[in-house]
C-alpha cells in the first residue's frame, strides 16, 4: 500500500521543481493509474495538475503534446490523426476503457518507460524528443536508456517531418496489455526504423532490420514478391537482433514468432501509405 | 488536508488524508452508488464524472479534484431512470453491482458520442466489466436507449 505524507499542487513549474528538490522521497504525480499497485512512500506528492500541461498544439514543424494530457485526449485528437498514419491517436486506444485513458497522462508514461507500453513503442520510430524542466529537449530513444531521475517532464515534441508510420499489437482480450507490440516507420528519403515492445523489457529499436527495410525498401518500386521475400528475411533478421522473454503472458518463443507476423504487417501498412 | 469538492453541483469540505482516493472521500460523503470492485483501474465499478468527463475514482487522488465538479449517480437520477428502464425491459441485470459505473459510462458516451455504431459502443464501454450478464442484453438495452434518444 502507498503512502502520501503531503500533497502539493504547484501553479508553477518552477515551483513544483523546488518541491520536488526539496527533500528526499518526493515525488511527481503521473495519471495515478498505478500508484494503487505499488508500495512507494512518497514524502511529498506534486500534482502538476495545474501547471497548464494538458495540451496538443500543432506548430509548422512540430506536434507538442503537454505531459499532463491525457491518454483519451491523444486517442480522439484531430491534430495526432492526421500524421504518421495516426499510429500516435491509434496506439493508446485499446487500453482498457474510456475512464482508464481519461485519466493516464502521456507524462506518467513516457517517465514510467513501461515495457507494456503502447505509447512508446511508436514514438521511438517517430522523431520524437522529451523535453525535460531542467535538462531541456532529449531524443527520446536516449531518454529511454537514462536513470531514473528527479526530473519533470514538460512535454513530449514530434517533429512533422512527412514519415509513414504503422503500429501493431498482439494481445489476449481486448482491454488487456499487449503480449507484444511493434511500430515501423519510413522517411521520405526511405529510412526505416523499427520497433518492438512489450517483448519482457521496454521497447527497443531494431537496428539492423531497419537497415536492411532501408536498403531493400527504400520506396514503393518493389513488386509484391520482392516486398513479401523482404519481408521474410528482415523478420529473420529481427528475431536475430531482438531479445524477448517469457512472462505469465507468453513464452519468448511466441513472442519471437509473433514478433515477424507484426513486422509484416506493420512493413505491408507502410508500403499502403 | 482540507478539500472543497463540489459534489453533484453541491460545494462540500472534506478533510482527508493526502493519499485518499476520491471513492473513498465519495462514499463517506454519502455517495453509495459509488462502488468499490477491483480497487486497481481495471472493472469500472467506481465510475464517476470529473468535470463532465468519465474516470475512475479508485484511482484519482481526492486532493486533484479540489474546487472541481464530481458527479455521481445520485446527481443524475433522470438520465439513471431513462436508461434503467432499458436495463430492466432487457433482463441485464443480475446482481447489479456494476450497473452504477455502467450507466455513468454510458450516459458519458451518450453525450460524447453522436449516432455511435455498435462497434463504438463496445469500444467505448470497454472499462465496464460485468461477471453475470455476457454483455448481450446490455448490449440491447445500450441500442435502444441510444438510439430512442436519437429519435426523440
Amino acid at each position: 500500500m502507498f503512502t502520501i505524507r503531503e500533497y502539493a499542487m504547484p501553479e508553477t513549474l518552477d515551483e513544483a521543481y523546488t518541491i520536488l528538490k526539496s527533500r528526499k522521497g518526493n515525488q511527481i504525480l503521473g495519471g495515478c493509474a498505478w500508484l494503487r499497485l505499488g508500495k512507494k512512500r512518497i514524502n511529498i506528492a506534486v500534482d502538476l495538475t495545474k501547471c497548464g500541461l494538458d495540451y496538443i498544439r500543432e506548430g509548422d514543424e512540430q506536434i507538442e503534446i503537454g505531459a499532463m494530457t491525457s491518454y483519451r485526449s491523444v486517442e480522439t485528437s484531430d491534430i495526432l490523426k492526421q500524421y504518421f498514419n495516426g499510429v500516435v491517436a491509434d496506439s493508446v486506444s485499446s487500453i482498457i476503457g474510456t475512464q482508464f485513458r481519461n485519466t493516464v497522462t502521456v507524462g506518467g508514461s513516457v517517465y514510467g518507460r513501461f515495457g507494456f507500453s503502447d505509447f512508446l513503442t511508436p514514438l521511438l520510430t517517430l522523431d520524437t524528443s522529451v523535453v525535460l524542466y531542467k535538462k531541456g529537449s532529449i531524443p527520446l530513444e536516449t531518454f529511454m536508456m537514462m536513470p531514473y531521475e528527479k526530473e519533470i517532464i514538460e512535454k513530449i515534441v514530434i517533429k512533422k517531418d512527412g514519415r509513414q508510420s504503422s503500429y501493431q499489437m498482439f494481445r489476449n482480450s481486448r482491454g488487456d496489455f499487449p503480449i507484444l507490440n511493434l511500430a515501423a516507420s519510413r522517411t521520405k528519403e526511405g529510412q526505416w526504423i523499427v520497433t518492438v515492445g512489450a517483448r519482457g523489457p521496454k521497447a527497443v529499436r531494431a537496428e539492423q532490420t531497419a537497415a536492411f527495410l532501408s536498403e531493400k525498401l527504400p520506396q514503393n518500386a518493389a513488386t509484391g514478391e520482392t516486398v513479401e521475400a523482404v519481408i521474410k528475411e528482415a523478420g529473420e533478421i529481427l528475431v536475430s537482433e531482438v531479445t524477448f522473454t517469457s512472462n505469465m503472458r507468453a513464452s519468448a518463443e511466441y513472442r519471437s514468432i509473433l514478433s515477424k507476423v507484426l513486422l509484416g504487417k506493420a512493413v505491408r501498412e507502410v508500403m499502403a501509405c | 488536508m482540507l478539500v472543497h469538492i463540489f459534489i453533484n453541483g453541491e460545494k462540500r469540505k472534506v478533510h482527508c488524508q493526502p493519499d485518499a482516493m476520491l471513492l473513498e472521500v465519495l462514499r463517506d460523503a454519502g455517495c453509495k452508488s459509488v462502488k468499490c470492485g477491483c480497487d486497481t483501474t481495471n472493472c469500472g465499478l467506481c465510475t464517476v464524472w470529473l468535470d463532465g468527463k468519465p474516470v475512475l475514482s479508485c484511482s484519482v487522488p481526492a486532493a486533484r479534484v479540489n474546487e472541481r465538479q464530481v458527479t455521481t449517480l445520485e446527481g443524475i437520477q433522470d438520465e439513471a431512470e431513462a436508461f434503467g428502464k432499458y436495463l430492466v425491459g432487457e433482463g441485464a441485470e443480475q446482481c447489479g453491482f456494476c450497473s452504477p459505473g455502467l450507466i455513468m459510462n454510458v450516459v458519458a458516451m451518450k453525450k460524447e458520442l453522436d449516432h455511435p455504431t455498435d462497434d463504438e459502443i463496445r469500444h467505448y464501454l470497454e472499462g465496464n466489466l460485468c461477471r453475470c450478464t455476457g454483455y448481450m442484453g446490455q448490449m440491447r438495452a445500450i441500442r435502444q436507449y441510444v438510439d430512442e434518444e436519437v429519435e426523440a
